[in-house]
């Protein structure tokens, strides 16, 4: 299980060093990976249909209960299925329709990587495994988004995916955390046994917000489904795959995974019928203006999220059925259209509805997958997608009083509207006269037709024959959600009732709709006034005001004078150590610890002011040199009289050799200029004066505390004795601590060479600019 | 005296930064070599100031038998010393270039080269 689990990611991997050599015809072999996960798990499908489930432990990171904890019931296994199904149709796929892109391996490894996470998502017990899976979900569907990273188009809708679904993930594991730490266990499964005390909890609230803001984003829920449309810039199996069928559905997957920990109350309940139904609404109405035929099955495809998201929030044993019905009846059908339209970009070069007409006659199999696939969307009896919506119609149907009127309606009116936007994706381009311009358009290479067929006959097989799949799949999904026995079949036909009313009310509607309305750009322009109160337009807003704040921020914060950091940096330092100097620490002067003062003293002070002084006022260049040699030669005094004379001596050489050095090479220099106005120099007068302050009260407390000699002490004792040396400030340089010495040479001597360099440098007059 | 050296450190320190903050870069190298010699003066002071009694054991001797300044704070002065000598010869003739490349003292003349070269 963990190899099934892991292989994507390894193969994903293995794509770096290997990824050269399968590129060309050998990129179709990769596909083996999603067909063995398939069969693999397809052998579980007796047993699950049973009730029965697995769970599979692999240490991981015990000491923080992170485990790859698998457990695979009939939840995870309907997932399971359409991942690796749908997958190994894509990767077929994507084969002949990237053929000879340059980046065909790098996109398999992508592909591999996501369907790795997704099949992890959905298996994982353990909620921080989960976590991690869910975020590369949302990684790979970054890079699969911006595959076509030349575009700055692809980029940028890559950039507001993965923000939006990554700060989605993020208030997620808040909402996972919260959960696992509230019950004292990580596992799913553990968790069940808390439901009803974390329904009672009072944080029950929060973790609802954050596990709701997680499913919302990902699964593009009102008012954050602005993102949906935007990926589906990336390649177009990438859409069917990622963007219809399985990445988009992991919110619904958490929503129904939690479902019997958290759901059940109010509080669940009508955020999400309310979210949810507007989503709906909301995307069916929208995607009937759409001219892009993946525009409008971006809103279609959130229009279906809408509805899972609504049935799940209704939460009774109908609805639960209904909602993993719909998973697999959406999938087979919106996977169909989208790889449909796919191979119609590919071969006619345009996916504008408005232009594309007829193509049935050069492409038969496409337009009988494109038929079937409509007809399923729109619920046509002996089809599986009038399963589907029979089981809506019911859930709606059984809910209390006023409410199953609402919701009904709801669902009545986004069905219609879902039905015209089936047909106007299946059935348009296909109809009709073919224009002359397409009349070149032939068929793609078989892989490309085929699994949009397949999966257009595969929605007309289970229709007809529902018993294949509803003790397989269905109902195992609905019993894990609902946690409870639910053991409906799945029937084509209920006899004369009003739920076979509503099912010929939505299709006559819908037909209606679709044989009087035409998509013209004009709807889109219309739609397109509302965009400024879009949540789109507000993201953007909000991104473009962040940026400008940021800017104005680093304006003033970086504006490239490294005086004005400097004199933030001091005035910042002065701050905090003032702060702390006068919190902290009563300041006075301890009198007994100060020695007498002689009259040299004060004289050598006297001058050593009056020098630093003259350094800082003079305008005059050399007279500021001497000054600060005056000042260095006092220091130089000080040092003798207070027992120093081996530094009295480095310094007073030093001294010297840097006058030398300064009046040198800068004898020709101008005097100052007088550069700063007199308020700069009050400000940097205040903030030097203060610092200066500052230093000094550090001084007076440390002379205050107490003082260790124990170090000194060593040095002291040993000089002779261990390095026959009676000067003990020389032995400690060149014995105790010659190694630090001989790197100080070091450091000396690259300064040197840097001196010695710069000035044999003779810059032709070119470099000088 | 400790006050007067806590003075004189207060006063190297602010007018080295004080001058690190003007514009002129003779000023700013000034300015860092006035806190280097407050730095020094402040680690001298902070080993306790002993007048008269240099870390040198006697001639006949071989430890100490008077009490002596402290000789670690020297050592760690000496080599600051000299390294700071390192640092401000190399940083002067650095100026020295600038200055016969750009002809300015002015470090807001550094700032934005490629405006000037338009």
């Amino acid at each position: 299980m963990l190899i099934a689990v892991l292989a994507g990611l390894i193969i994903s991997i293995l794509f770096i060093p290997l990824g050269k050599y399968f590129k060309g015809r050998l990129s179709v072999t990769i596909a083996l990976l999603p067909i063995g996960l398939f069969l693999y798990f397809l052998s579980f499908v007796p047993q699950i249909a049973d009730g029965k489930t697995f769970s599979f432990h692999y240490d991981w990171i015990p000491s923080l209960g992170v485990n790859f904890d698998f457990y695979l019931d009939g939840l995870a296994l309907l997932f399971v299925m359409l991942i690796t199904g749908i997958g190994s149709l894509v990767f077929l796929y994507a084969s002949p329709y990237l053929k000879g892109h340059k980046y065909l391996d790098r996109f398999y490894g992508y592909l591999s990587l996501f369907m790795a996470s997704m099949v992890g998502l959905v298996l994982s017990d353990n909620v921080l495994l989960l976590f991690i899976f869910w975020e590369l979900t949302s990684i790979s569907s970054f890079f699969l988004i911006g595959f076509n990273n030349e575009q700055a188009d692809s980029r940028k809708s890559a950039m507001i995916a993965l923000g939006i679904t990554g700060g989605g993930g993020f208030l997620l594991m808040a909402g996972l955390v919260l959960m696992g730490y509230l019950s004292g266990t990580y596992s799913i499964q553990a968790m069940l046994t808390s439901a009803a005390m974390l329904k009672g909890h009072a944080l029950y609230g929060l973790i609802l917000f954050f596990v709701f803001a997680g499913a919302f984003t990902k699964s593009a829920q009102f008012p954050f489904h602005f993102w949906l449309p935007g990926a589906m810039k990336a390649p177009t199996p990438v859409s069917a795959y990622l963007h219809s069928a399985t990445m988009v559905k992991a919110g619904v997957y958490i929503l129904a995974r939690l479902f019997p920990v958290l759901g059940g109350t109010d509080y669940w309940t009508y955020p999400l019928v309310i979210v949810g139904g507007f989503t709906m609404l909301y995307a069916a109405f929208h995607s009937i203006f759409r001219t892009d035929l993946k525009g409008v099955l971006a809103y279609s495809t959130i229009a279906a999220l809408g509805i899972l998201v609504f049935l799940i929030g209704i939460g009774t044993k109908e609805s639960l059925l209904a909602a993993s019905a719909f998973v697999l009846v959406h999938a087979l059908y919106k996977a169909a259209l989208f790889l449909m339209t796919g191979v119609i970009d590919h071969e006619t070069g345009t996916r504008d509805i408005t232009r594309l007409a007829g193509l049935r006659k050069v492409m038969m199999p496409l337009a009988i997958a494109g038929l079937l696939a409509a007809l399923s969307s729109a619920g046509l009896p002996s089809t599986f997608g009038f399963i589907g919506k029979d089981l809506i119609y019911e859930a709606t149907l059984h809910t209390q009083g006023i409410w199953s009127m609402v919701l009904t309606a709801l669902a009545l009116i986004t069905n219609v509207l879902l039905l015209y936007a089936g047909f106007l994706a299946g059935i348009k381009p296909f109809s009709g006269k073919l224009p002359e311009e397409y009349s070149h358009v032939h068929l793609p290479h078989w892989l490309m037709w085929a699994p949009p067929l397949l999966l257009g006959i595969l929605g007309l097989v289970f229709g007809c024959f529902p018993f294949l799949i509803d003790n397989s799949l269905v109902n195992p999904a609905a019993r894990a959600i609902a946690n409870a026995r639910i053991d409906a079949s799945l029937k084509l036909w209920h006899g004369f009732n009003i739920i076979l009313l509503l099912s010929g009310i939505t299709l006559f509607l819908g037909t209606l709709l679709y044989l009087f309305r035409k998509p013209t750009a004009k709807g889109m322009a219309e739609l397109a006034r509302f965009d400024r109160f879009s949540p789109q337009t507000i993201f953007a807003k909000s991104a473009l005001w962040t940026q400008q704040v940021a800017t104005w921020y680093s304006n003033i914060m970086l504006n490239g004078y490294l005086r004005v950091y400097l004199r933030r940096i001091i005035v910042f330092a002065v701050l905090l150590l003032g702060y702390k100097l006068i919190v902290g620490g009563h300041i006075y002067i301890d009198w007994s610890k100060v020695s007498s003062v002689d009259i040299y003293d004060v004289v050598v002070l006297g001058i050593l002011i009056g020098a630093i002084v003259l350094t800082v006022v003079t305008p005059s260049r050399l007279t500021a040199i001497v000054a600060m040699s005056v000042v260095g030669y006092c220091i130089c005094l000080f040092f003798v009289f207070y027992s120093a004379p081996d530094l009295a001596i480095t310094q007073f050489t030093i001294d010297t050799l840097t006058v030398v050095l300064f009046v040198l090479v800068l004898f020709r220099l101008p005097p100052f200029l007088n550069l700063a106005n007199k308020r700069a120099k009050t400000i940097d007068g205040i903030v030097a004066g203060s610092f200066g302050i500052v230093i000094s009260l550090i001084a007076l407390q440390v002379l205050n505390g107490p003082v260790n000699h124990e170090v000194s002490e060593f040095y002291g004792d040993n000089a002779y004795k261990l390095a026959k040396g009676k000067n003990v400030v020389n032995v400690i340089l060149v014995d105790f601590r010659g190694i630090d010495t001989m790197f100080e040479i070091v450091v000396l001597g690259i300064a040197a060479i840097g001196v010695y360099s710069l000035l044999k440098l003779r810059l032709k007059p070119s470099e000088k600019e | 005296m400790e006050l007067l050296l806590i003075l004189l450190i207060g006063i190297l320190y602010a007018s080295g930064i004080y001058l690190l903050l003007r514009r002129s870069m003779v000023k700013v190298l000034l300015g860092i070599m006035l806190m280097s010699n407050g730095a020094n003066i402040l680690i001298f002071l902070l080993g306790r100031i002993t007048k008269g009694k240099p870390p040198v054991i006697d001639e006949a001797s071989k430890i100490f038998t008077d009490i002596y300044a402290d000789p670690i704070p020297q050592a760690l002065i000496l080599t600051a010393i000299v390294i700071g000598f390192g640092l401000q010869s190399f940083a002067i003739v650095l100026l020295k270039r600038v200055y016969s490349i750009i002809n300015s003292d002015d470090l807001d003349d550094l700032n934005t080269p490629e405006e000037e070269d338009i």
